[in-house]
């Protein structure tokens, strides 16, 4: 491949997904977009850069777009985050909105769906204490065809084995002639719609939890800081976001403070005062009444849900 | 800092899966023990009970289901953790391990990524 031909893929790749590839990722390029040069008879990579270069063709922009996406998930993906929801923010929430208020729950880089019926998992089988408590999810992602598997809900018994346990799995699936499909009714309790996290966010609404994991580890640090101002806007004053392990909001904005104690958990800090906006709302229940007023600078850990 | 490893005894008919599932325990710290069927998965037990038991469904002489019955009703309810392993796939299967006590339920073929998020799954690892 040609140094133009890298350069026409890298700045492709960064306006329009945010993905960003160093030359030491020339291996990844030559794997992920040789399937392409046959479906578009394309001699080689060269040449793709060269129809792409033109800009006319929208649809193998896409394509590529979506063939250097990383799309690996996996049901509860590593395991705490989901618990901290499910054990947290999900009873916080619950006690300190009005009963006819529905949560609004998004996954942000939803790829093949597992991260969202997750979510829906937890929801459903929080349904005693839930009750008829409204709850709206909603998986975006930049590429389409992983949104299509994610819609149908049909899994591979690998991707079910990596994540799914055997109680779950007896509840919420049911075998297919190949694979399993997840229960229709935890089908029904997700909305996929394609989405570009550099986009604007706002027709999506205000969210009073976003998982948003293992997406800004492929950006580069103008993008993070981007997007994770854009998600803060995105948040409820006092809701949640959840990052992948390796990704944080230290040093790219000042808006979103990580829990102490809680590995992947950000809050949303008030613009105002400096001080976490939850305590806004501490009043109107058991749960957020725990907590207490206190300055960002001096956070305390283990406040938040644990009454 | 001296700590005991957590013995897991591997029940199977084929030698190959006993020695693959030794392989990945193993990298992971675990002692392995092997037994190849049922009947002599228990008199292991009663000799020493592990920390965690690979269970195969199909074997001769005693099979898995049996097995774990019978380690249930003479050692208890929940230890030590049973993670069935089988090419059994049925949903019927499934709900018969749990109705017995198991504690999870891997489908064979099996790798190093699936048993290893099992065994945490259970809380082993
Ligand atoms: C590694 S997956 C993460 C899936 C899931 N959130 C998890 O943690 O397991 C990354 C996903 O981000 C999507 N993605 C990449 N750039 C994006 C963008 N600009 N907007 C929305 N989604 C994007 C990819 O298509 C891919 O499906």
């Amino acid at each position: 491949m040609s140094p133009h031909a890298f350069a026409v893929f890298a700045a492709l790749l960064r306006n329009r997904s945010g993905l960003t590839i160093g030359p030491d990722k020339l291996y990844l390029l030559e794997t992920r977009l040789t399937p392409l040069l046959r479906q578009h008879r394309i001699a080689n990579l060269d040449g793709l850069a060269t129809r792409l270069a033109q800009g006319r063709c929208e649809k193998l922009a896409r394509a590529v777009v979506e063939a250097m996406a990383t799309n690996e998930t996996y049901f509860f993906r590593d395991i705490t985050p989901f618990a901290h929801f499910r054990d947290h923010t999900l009873r916080y929430l619950h006690a300190s909105r009005p009963a006819s208020a529905s949560l609004r729950l998004w996954s942000a880089a939803a790829s093949t769906g597992q991260e969202a019926y997750s979510l829906a998992m937890i929801v459903a089988e929080s349904s005693p204490w839930l009750g008829a408590r409204g709850i709206e999810i909603v998986a975006t992602d930049i590429a389409r065809t992983p949104l299509e598997r994610a819609r149908a809900g049909h899994y591979t018994q690998f991707e079910i084995q990596r994540g799914v346990p055997m109680a779950a799995l007896v509840r919420h699936f049911q075998k297919q002639e190949a694979g399993w499909r997840i229960a229709e009714n935890l089908r029904a309790m997700v909305r996929f719609q394609e989405w570009n996290l550099l986009t604007d966010l706002s027709p999506l609404g205000r969210f009073d939890v976003i998982f948003c994991r293992n997406v800004l580890i492929y950006f580069d640090r103008p993008t993070k800081m981007r997007v994770l101002e854009a998600l803060a806007e995105q948040l409820a004053p006092d809701g949640v976001l959840y990052l992948g392990g390796a990704e944080t909001t230290l040093g790219l904005t000042s808006r979103l403070v990580p829990e102490p104690g809680a590995p992947s958990v950000y809050r949303r800090v008030s613009d105002a005062t400096g001080t976490i906006a939850l305590e806004m709302n501490a009043s109107s229940s058991a749960a957020a009444s725990a907590i207490e007023r206190r300055p960002v600078s001096r956070p305390r850990s283990g406040a938040f849900g644990t009454s | 800092m001296a700590v005991a490893r957590c013995l897991c005894l591997v029940v199977d008919d084929s030698r190959v899966v006993r020695k693959v599932a030794r392989r990945i325990l193993e990298t992971q710290g675990f002692a392995v023990e092997e037994a190849e069927n049922g009947q002599l998965a228990l008199d292991a037990c009663r000799r020493h009970l592990p920390g965690a038991i690979l269970l195969d469904w199909n074997m001769p002489v005693m099979n898995g289901i049996e097995f774990l019955q019978n380690l249930r009703r003479e050692f208890g309810p929940e230890r030590p953790p049973v993670l069935f392993c089988t090419t059994e796939t049925e949903m019927s299967y499934i709900e018969q391990a749990i109705a017995n006590g198991a504690q999870e339920f891997i489908m064979k073929p099996f790798d190093d990524d699936i048993l290893l998020a099992k065994f945490a799954q259970v809380g082993l690892l």
